[in-house]
């Protein structure tokens, strides 16, 4: 391996309340392809961002070709040659892709289209980016949308050029040819960067790879010198960190059955691909994995917000897949999604309003006219058995701490006494007294004999509360661990890909 | 009906639809930028106003268009500021201005009412074109203001697309976040390009208290600024197609005129309904074929820009 092109040393950033990157050391030299391989949150996209300009770090410094250059912001870093293509496009739809790609020049007045077109075929030709300059970008598919963007950079004289998570979007034809391109480049002498947390991406195509964790650059390696096992661990650590809450076994008769269940995500892409899982009566499965890989509409299905395309869920022997949402929160069906501003409560509402958005319709709280009197004291009841911090429960909810929020809505969902509880990211942004509450209340409800789907990205959480592990990768199950003889970094290499040892 | 008549009537189409064309111009460089700007009546009052009374007092037609252009642009800029910097709703900022503009204009004006205006544009035949048979009394026999709006249509679409100011400028009110990513400066670029579409848009007050009817007269726009906008969209946001939309309009307009003139017993409310009917039925149309073919107002028009939610 040749030059070195980039070198960060010691790289510290903070936000407000988290530190994103701490202590990151990153080389990058020409002529290779480089992986930056971590979980969400582990501080990739951060550390990026530095790299190119749009943040500024904190503590450290930041060597262009041995150089000592600090970016002020993004204009600097394309300055150094730096490019970066993001994941959601930054292209003009109704444009071309030449004017495109000439946006923001500012060599001459007047736009020289052919010739800028003739700069385009010579860049697409050498590195075999196949896309017409005339064509407009809405016509592109995805795969030459991308392909557009890095032109872009090339066009600018890009020569270090990073990719943050290039693949997400892509078919896996479209990932070879993407390989083979970055390759190409590569061998140009170019440092080529790509984010990613797929473990096979990692091992197929990059040359060297530095592991991220919690924002620490935990190691470095050569893929020749490594393995899936290697960098599974090093990407979820070394071991669980606390002790298990659900120690009792009360797992019955099985209560809820997925079968095969197929479904497209909101850009009508696979999310689901013949998802199989059961959960008894009294049990609590955690559901492992990067998000993004199928968690959310795996949720969905199952409370009924988004249609399968194939397959049957079953809830103590009866079809959900047919019912309407009405019918299955009837049936006992309690959810926490992931956003519980947008999709769990109604922020300008009164809690009180909040507290009974399942219940209205009961005939105990009226029969044609809300029983306003009844509705309040429900609320309070509820307020009070769940400890929700509030003035009263004329306040809209809005005003609430993220934490109370959640008790409020755990209060409404665990009140109709359900058979299964999806919870999604229950404790994303809660602290610590919060959290505790939450794996309470879960764990109460799975003492009562409900079925309790846990979804988390968070190991810990998981390896505390759950009985059974399921991992998730692209949508398919990857595997099912009983959690008192998991492995941490069997579970890490699954998380990216890799099938479950015995089934591998 | 005569052939002169007709002749008469197309020279009448363009010297009605001119006020239109500069309004509709401006308000199409602003709303490629991304900035929806429904204060233009008021503008237009200010811009005609502002005319008129430098026009008055300093005998000088070329101080009488810069002063309205500049009172034009003294609303734009406010519009600027309220929905560019402060994020604010660009529909009702607009309409707010539009209400704004025309009680400013009023009072402005109150001292000048029924005064007929000192100096004002007189058609000036252009040699030998005008003498062109058909063309030249159609085209070539106007005041200044018509011949500059010709030359404005020209280089405005030269500068939208042929440019890379224009280029800048159209991925701007497409999509602000890749522009911004390449340098291009998204909130100067809107300050810019939205001031001067109110420049224009009093440019086109002062057409009418200077060249049309050379007078004040409250609220003597009369809803032309309206009809601007839905010419904006008429033209599919292209200011070479806005030339004919807002000769269109004035053709209409001056029909109704002619057509009471040589004693066809409409009503005349019914007349002057007529351009504002032919807004209502040209948007159905625009909108119905323009749906189809991926083109039309552009992704960001109306959205304020905030860096952070990119």
């Amino acid at each position: 391996m040749s030059q070195l092109a980039v070198r960060m040393v010691d790289i510290r950033k903070t936000f407000p309340g988290v530190v994103a990157n701490d202590q990151v050391n990153l080389e990058i030299y020409r002529g290779e392809i480089h992986a930056l391989l971590g979980e969400n949150g582990a501080g990739k996209s951060t550390l990026m961002n530095i790299l190119t300009g749009l943040y500024q770090q904190d503590k450290g410094e930041v060597f262009i070709n041995d150089e000592l250059r600090n970016f002020k912001s993004p204009k600097d870093a394309i300055e150094a040659g730096i490019g970066m293509v993001h994941q959601n496009f930054r292209l003009v739809k109704p444009f071309t892709v030449t004017e495109n790609v000439m946006l923001g020049q500012k060599k001459s007045a007047f736009l020289k289209l052919d010739e800028a077109g003739e700069r385009i075929n010579a860049i697409s030709s050498k590195f075999g980016l196949k896309v017409h300059p005339k064509a407009k970008i809405w016509q592109l598919s995805v795969g030459e949308q991308q392909r557009v963007e890095i032109i872009k950079m090339l066009y600018k004289g890009t020569d270090i050029l990073i990719l943050d998570e290039p693949t997400a979007v892509l078919t896996p034809q479209e990932v070879n040819d993407l390989f083979e391109i970055l390759r190409g480049m590569a061998d140009d002498g170019k440092a080529i960067v790509f984010i990613t947390h797929k473990m096979h991406e990692v091992i197929d195509f990059a040359d060297r790879i530095t592991v991220l964790r919690g924002g620490l650059s935990i190691k470095t390696l050569l893929k020749k010198e490594t393995d899936a096992s290697e960098l599974g661990k090093l990407m979820v650590g070394k071991e669980f960190l606390s002790g298990r809450k659900n120690t009792i076994n009360t797992c019955g008769d099985r209560s809820l059955s997925i079968k095969k269940v197929s479904a497209l995500n909101d850009k009508g892409l696979p999310a689901l691909s013949e998802f199989s899982l059961d959960i008894c009566k009294g049990e609590i499965v955690g559901i492992a994995g990067v998000a993004g890989n199928g968690q959310r509409e795996l949720s969905e299905v199952i409370t009924g917000l988004r249609p399968v395309t194939s397959g049957n869920i079953q809830l103590d022997g009866t079809e959900l897949t047919k019912k309407s949402i009405r019918e299955i929160i009837d049936f006992g069906v309690a959810f926490i999604p992931e956003d519980r501003h947008g999709m769990g409560l109604a922020s300008n509402l009164t809690v009180i309003d909040n507290a009974i958005l399942k219940e209205y319709r009961s005939s105990q709280y009226g029969s044609r006219l809300l029983d306003l009197k009844k509705l309040r004291e429900k609320a309070q009841c509820l307020v009070d058995d769940f400890d929700v911090k509030i003035p009263n429960v004329d306040c809209p909810v809005k005003l609430m701490s993220g934490g109370n929020l959640q008790k409020l809505l755990l209060a409404r969902e665990t009140s109709i006494e359900p058979k299964l509880v999806v919870a999604v990211y229950p404790i994303r942004g809660l602290d610590i007294g919060a959290t505790d509450f939450v794996h309470n209340v879960l764990i109460e409800q799975k003492n009562a004999g409900a079925a309790v789907l846990l979804i988390s990205e968070d190991l810990d959480e998981i390896y505390k509360m759950a009985d059974r592990i399921a991992v998730m990768y692209e949508g398919k199950l990857m595997g099912i661990l009983s959690t008192e003889d998991a492995d941490i970094g069997e579970v890490g290499m699954m998380m990216a890909g890799a099938r479950k040892k015995e089934d591998a | 009906m005569t052939f002169n008549m007709l002749i008469a009537i197309l020279a009448a189409a363009i010297s009605t639809g001119t006020p239109i064309l500069f309004v509709a111009l401006g308000e199409i460089i602003a709303e490629k930028s991304g900035v929806q700007n429904l204060g233009l009546e008021g503008m237009m009052l200010v811009g005609a106003v502002t005319g008129f009374i430098v026009g008055a007092s300093s005998l000088n037609l070329f101080m009488a268009i810069l002063a309205a252009a500049l009172g034009g642009g003294v609303l734009a800029l406010l519009h600027s500021y309220v929905t560019i910097t402060l994020k604010a709703n660009q529909v009702v900022s607009g309409l707010a201005l539009t209400i704004f503009g025309t009680g400013l204009s009023g009072y402005l004006g109150k001292p000048y009412v029924g005064m007929p205006a000192p100096v004002k544009f007189d058609s000036v035949a252009i040699p030998f074109l005008s003498e062109i048979p058909v063309v030249g009394p159609v085209f070539f026999n106007h005041n200044v203001l018509v011949y500059f709006s010709y030359a404005l249509v020209f280089l405005l679409w030269f500068f939208v697309y042929r440019t890379n100011f224009g280029l800048n400028l159209r991925a701007t009110g497409e999509n602000p976040g890749a522009a911004d990513s390449l340098g291009v400066n998204v909130f100067a670029l809107r300050y810019v390009y939205t001031i001067f579409g109110g420049m224009l848009a009093g440019v086109g007050g002062a057409y009418l208290s200077l060249a049309s009817a050379p007078s004040w007269v409250e609220n003597m726009s009369g809803g032309r600024g309206w009809i601007a906008i839905a010419l904006v969209i008429f033209a599919i946001w292209n200011p070479a197609r806005a030339i004919f939309g807002a000769y269109l309009f004035g053709g209409v307009e001056a029909l109704g005129y002619r057509l009471q003139a040589i004693g066809v017993t409409a009503s005349p409310f019914i007349l002057n309904m007529m351009p504002y009917l032919l807004t209502i039925g040209v948007l159905i149309l625009v909108t119905i074929s323009s749906r189809t073919k991926h083109i039309g107002e552009p992704e960001s028009l109306g959205i304020p820009y905030d860096r952070e939610e990119r």
